[in-house]
């Protein structure tokens, strides 16, 4: 009894070709490739012809060696160490800045009570506040989640707050009409909607991360890169503070790719939209 | 986008599964009057029957609305009865929005009441009316189907029966096949159907469009006209629709009321009387058509 109109002519947006993107993402990557290359060219010129001593600029292939040999004694427990601070306190603060978020957006009350205090937090210098932790908590793993906490949650409260108040005021009024209490409204909307900004303050928190564990571990600790490095500067050893510098910085950039690709599972139709 | 974005999908056919035919399993997606809505029980689900009892579809009286010293809409008097179909034009801010808000209950007026087959404040009112408006806003994460079943979701119909529900409605509104697509996959017709629908899925009684077709090219606006006439004609809704497009209005409507801007007031009145078939071409070029088209062209351009 009925028509039934397919369109073969209307074809769906066909999907680009896997090899043409991943081709394209090489060509991309292509010039800061270039930059870290030249940098380093430098970096060796520098420290083996200009006289520069060892223990100012250490040669990259000296910190290449000093992370080899270093790396069962000192550098592969500190790594673990650190790196279990920084995944937990990660984890950590995106719990509470999710529980944050959606408490400001959700009562008027709440958010004028409680976000100027939240910007107040972020005046109070980390650096500074790490040491008392240290003596409130002792060596353990407390004061550096507290410390990670307290520098990664605030972009991701900021970010996850814009995206949620982001909804189009018309789309909002037709969810009424659609029989859209508030609840329903947050979960199948603003929550989704959000989910592109929330990743942006995520990646941001994620390179805030590891610094964060460092400042934790500076202000006293018994091991971790921070210590390592804490360790080593007296002594000049700065190769091997140069090599607990390089892991660091390969861990941020590893959680900053983790949580890119996360979004890029978690919310396609993001990209979708930018193209 | 390649190729127009279609002919009339479902010309003529019903939006809904004939009650005979009720293959669909428990509930009607589209639970229109008469129909046991199973799925949705709400307040609205008693109220056709009284409505019919009373003849009356909407009815407004004195509304006025007032934004600080704008005075939007004022002295307006309509009747809608019920099931029939009732166009607005008038210009750009002529308050022809702010007046669909204030039926659907979105809004509440500063004087006079308005009647929604027996309801009368903005929380009644909003149970028994669906909104479309110009932009389809649809959820770019929700595939068709996940779009369409909003409604239901929102009734508290599980997520996946809600997907079931509409799953068979989709083929009617020429979507057929593009069940799974995201959003921004579709054309711009095909979207705007997949609001529509959307819209229709609420069940409810009372349809309020809000240009549907505005943000479209000629063609797909004119394919869209003819078929939303179609599927009204086949199932008929208390319709309300607004537009800039006094042939939009005239193939929809069985009435046509002209609007004038600030304060938008009713200036006239018009009964179409066209034949139900025909096509769209058919109709425009039909006499007693164009006599309408060019008296309220000429009309809106003294209002204006």
């Amino acid at each position: 009894m009925s028509t039934t109109v397919t369109r073969p002519d209307e074809p769906a947006v066909a999907a680009p070709a896997k090899s043409g993107r991943t081709g394209a993402g090489i060509r991309r990557a292509l010039p800061a490739a270039a930059i870290l290359v030249a940098i380093a060219l430098i970096w060796e010129a520098v420290s083996h012809w200009f006289g520069v001593p060892n223990y100012v600029l250490p040669s990259l292939d000296s910190i290449w060696s000093t992370g080899i040999s270093d790396w069962s004694g000192t550098l592969a427990s500190a790594t673990w160490v650190t790196t279990e601070e920084v995944l937990l306190g990660f984890l950590l603060s995106i719990v509470i800045a999710l529980l944050i978020a959606f408490a400001l957006h959700s009562s008027r009350v709440v958010r004028n009570a409680v976000y100027p205090l939240l910007i107040g937090s972020q005046a109070v210098p980390v650096v500074v506040i790490a040491p008392v932790l240290a003596i409130i908590f002792g060596y353990t793993i407390t004061p550096k989640l507290i410390v990670v906490t307290l520098i990664c949650f605030f972009p991701i409260v900021v970010n996850t707050i814009d995206g949620l108040a982001s909804v189009d005021p018309e789309l909002l009024r037709v969810m009424r009409t659609l029989d859209g209490n508030r609840w329903a409204t947050l979960r199948r909307v603003e929550a989704p909607a959000a989910l592109p900004s929330i990743f942006s303050g995520l990646r941001i928190a994620a390179t805030y991360a590891p610094i964060g564990a460092v400042f934790g571990e500076y202000a006293g600790s018994q091991n971790g890169l921070g210590y390592v490095m804490i360790q080593a500067i007296p002594q000049l050893e700065t190769a091997l503070v140069f090599a607990a510098i390089f892991i660091l910085t390969a861990e941020a950039i590893l959680l900053f790719i983790a949580v890119s690709v996360l979004e890029r599972i978690i919310c396609p139709w993001a990209r979708e939209g930018k193209r | 986008m390649a190729g127009t974005s279609g002919s009339p999908a479902a010309k003529g056919v019903p939006l809904q599964e004939d009650a005979h035919t009720g293959a669909s399993g428990p509930g009607m997606p589209v639970p229109g009057p008469g129909t046991p809505g199973a799925g949705y029980t709400g307040p609205a689900g008693g109220a056709p029957a009284a409505a019919v009892a009373s003849g009356t579809g909407l009815l407004l009286s004195g509304v006025a609305r007032v934004f600080g010293p704008v005075v939007a809409v004022s002295g307006v008097d309509l009747e809608v009865p019920l099931h029939s179909r009732l166009s607005i034009v008038g210009p750009s801010g002529c308050g022809k929005s702010t007046l669909l808000a204030l039926i659907c209950g979105l809004d509440e007026p500063n004087e006079g009441t308005i009647d929604v087959l027996g309801a009368t404040t903005s929380a009644e009112r909003l149970r028994r009316c669906a909104w479309m408006p110009q932009r389809d806003l649809l959820l770019p994460w929700r595939d068709v189907l996940g779009n369409a079943a909003l409604a239901l979701e929102n009734q508290g119909v599980r997520r996946r029966t809600a997907r079931q529900r509409v799953a068979h409605l989709v083929e009617r509104f020429g979507l057929a096949g593009f069940e799974e697509q995201l959003p921004h996959q579709l054309s711009g017709g095909m979207r705007q159907r997949v609001s529509f629908l959307r819209t229709l899925v609420a069940g409810k009684e009372v349809l309020l469009l809000d240009e549907p077709f505005g943000a479209l090219d000629s063609i797909t606006r004119a394919d869209l006209q003819e078929w939303l006439r179609a599927a009204l004609d086949a199932e008929p809704r208390t319709t309300v629709l607004v537009t800039h497009d006094v042939e939009e209005a005239l193939l929809i409507g069985e009435r046509v009321v002209v609007m004038s801007a600030r304060p938008g007031r009713i200036v006239a009145q018009f009964d179409v009387h066209l034949p139900h078939a025909g096509s769209r071409r058919e109709l425009i070029r039909h006499p007693e058509f164009a006599e309408l088209r060019d008296e309220i062209l000429s009309l809106l351009e003294a209002v204006a």
